[in-house]
């Protein structure tokens, strides 16, 4: 279970409790703050608050560790390698994932800077599922996916929630914060979120 | 050895020279005539106040004066490390991480030479001390100036990157890497395109004076290849101090980037004009 108690980033100020095989959907505004709260939850930038996984603070755990269990995944990936496949600790393992997210298999080799917009989220995506993290944060996960590829991908998150990954999953579509949230928080202007009925 | 002395007169007609440059610039409308005269009355100023100072510095052999005129000299180019940053560092750490780097790379350098090759009498005696840590700071400087203006500004650029490897689980150090190895190669590119010059396209300016000085040409290359040895040392143990320490400043010890350490572009000056003077090196 992730807890989230008094976590302060600038505006932000929220408290909550995420359960292993939950989903909370979050919506609000643009700008109003919903990827700063999912970068604060991964110790991106700093912030205030106890953060917990199972009751571990989040300060006592070195923060790679942190982020290998609490991942945040960004609409539009960061890429630090020229091909697609240096972006993977084992290219060979990820190859399956990779592939049902509708990529060919021999995509490994691909430069970067040719993929599509979609193309760089699928595979943003699929490095981040191959940690097999406790928590994932999806900020706009399919922003860029037609709605094929947006099926395929909530099938997968919805697979990984079913075997206890808890995901806070960033979205502006209230049908796919339906879809794929147990709740539905939404963030205010001021910082402040509220959970609203599904 | 015997030299042909120069008095101030024989200067004038070679400054003539300058004066057409300027007139070039009044013709095509370069508008540098005025920067052309403030570089000028500068660079005309500064030199014989040097040769005063030096002067009187080589009567005193003292190793309070050295002292204090190699301080000064390093105070002088961690500024100009800071002005020649596009992004600059917040803080202490401002002027904090070049004059460490710098005071570090090219005193330790130049300790290293008088101590082990040298061996002037006294030790510090500024006729060797000064002009061999005035070139080895001007060439360190050159190189953490690139290291840390390519640094900030490949962080800047690539944040998204280090971002992305950072929220993957990666260290601090592994998601600088790439910026890192990028920042360290600029900085010791004009060292080494300066060696690889050096004889063929140039004939470097210290070993053009011994030689004009009266000195054999094969003991000034000796001597020019000394300064390029530690040049080469300086520059590299000066761009490595300062590109890791900036690299560490600019993360925390949760493995944040901290872009809020480094002060917005006060200019938007475009940094390329200083590159190409930093690739001409001064040897």
């Amino acid at each position: 279970m992730l807890t989230v108690s008094a976590l302060t980033r600038l505006h932000i100020s929220v408290s909550f409790e995420l359960n292993d095989g939950e989903c909370i959907a979050l919506q609000g505004p643009s700008g109003v703050g919903k990827s700063l709260l999912l970068r604060a939850i991964a110790d991106l930038d700093p912030n205030e608050g106890a953060i917990k996984l199972d009751g571990t603070l989040r300060d006592a755990v070195p923060a790679p560790l942190w982020r290998k269990q609490v991942t945040y995944v960004a609409a539009e990936p960061g890429w630090w390698a020229d091909t697609v496949q240096e972006h993977f600790t084992g290219w060979n393992d990820a190859i399956p994932m990779v592939a049902r997210l509708g990529l060919p298999p021999n995509c490994g080799s691909w430069q970067i800077q040719r993929l599509s917009t979609g193309e760089r989220q699928r595979l943003g995506l699929a490095r981040a599922l191959m940690l097999r993290s406790r928590v994932l944060l999806l900020d706009e996960p399919t922003s860029a996916l037609d709605a094929t590829s947006t099926a395929v991908v909530e099938s997968i998150v919805a697979e990984r929630i079913a075997s206890g990954t808890g995901v806070i999953w960033s979205t502006h579509d209230s049908a796919q914060a339906h879809r794929v949230g147990s709740r539905l928080f939404v963030m205010g202007i001021g910082g402040h979120i509220e959970e609203h009925q599904l | 050895m015997t030299y042909i002395q120069l008095t101030y007169s024989d200067l004038i007609l070679p400054s003539f020279l300058v004066v057409m440059d300027g007139a070039l610039s009044l013709v095509l409308r370069l508008k540098l005539e005025r920067q052309l005269a403030i570089a000028t009355v500068r660079m005309v100023v500064q030199l014989v106040l040097v040769g005063y100072v030096l002067t009187f510095l080589f009567a005193a052999v003292s190793p309070f004066w050295t002292a204090l005129a190699a301080f000064i000299m390093v105070i002088f180019a961690s500024r100009e490390i800071v002005v020649r940053q596009k992004r600059r560092l917040l803080g202490f750490w401002t002027y904090g991480l070049g004059a460490g780097c710098t005071l570090l790379a090219a005193g330790t350098v130049t300790m290293f030479s008088l101590l082990t090759q040298l061996h002037p009498e006294p030790w510090y005696h500024p006729r060797y001390a000064l002009p061999l840590l005035g070139m080895i700071l001007g060439n360190t400087m050159t190189g953490i100036s690139l290291g840390l203006d390519v640094l900030t500004n490949g962080l800047v650029r690539e944040r998204a990157a280090v971002e992305a490897c950072l929220a993957l689980g990666g260290t601090r150090y592994q998601a600088l890497l790439p910026v890192l190895r990028d920042a360290l190669r600029s900085g010791f590119m004009p060292t080494i395109n300066g060696m690889a010059a050096i004889g063929l396209v140039s004939l470097p300016g210290m070993m053009t004076g011994q030689i004009l000085a009266g000195v054999e040409p094969i003991d000034a290359v000796k001597y020019q290849l000394l300064i390029m040895f530690l040049i080469a040392g300086g520059t590299g143990l000066g761009t490595l101090a300062a590109v890791m320490g900036g690299g560490r400043l600019l993360t925390d010890h949760r493995h944040r980037l901290r872009l809020d350490r480094i002060a917005a572009d006060p200019t938007g000056a475009n940094f390329s004009w200083i590159r190409g003077k930093f690739r001409r090196g001064s040897y």
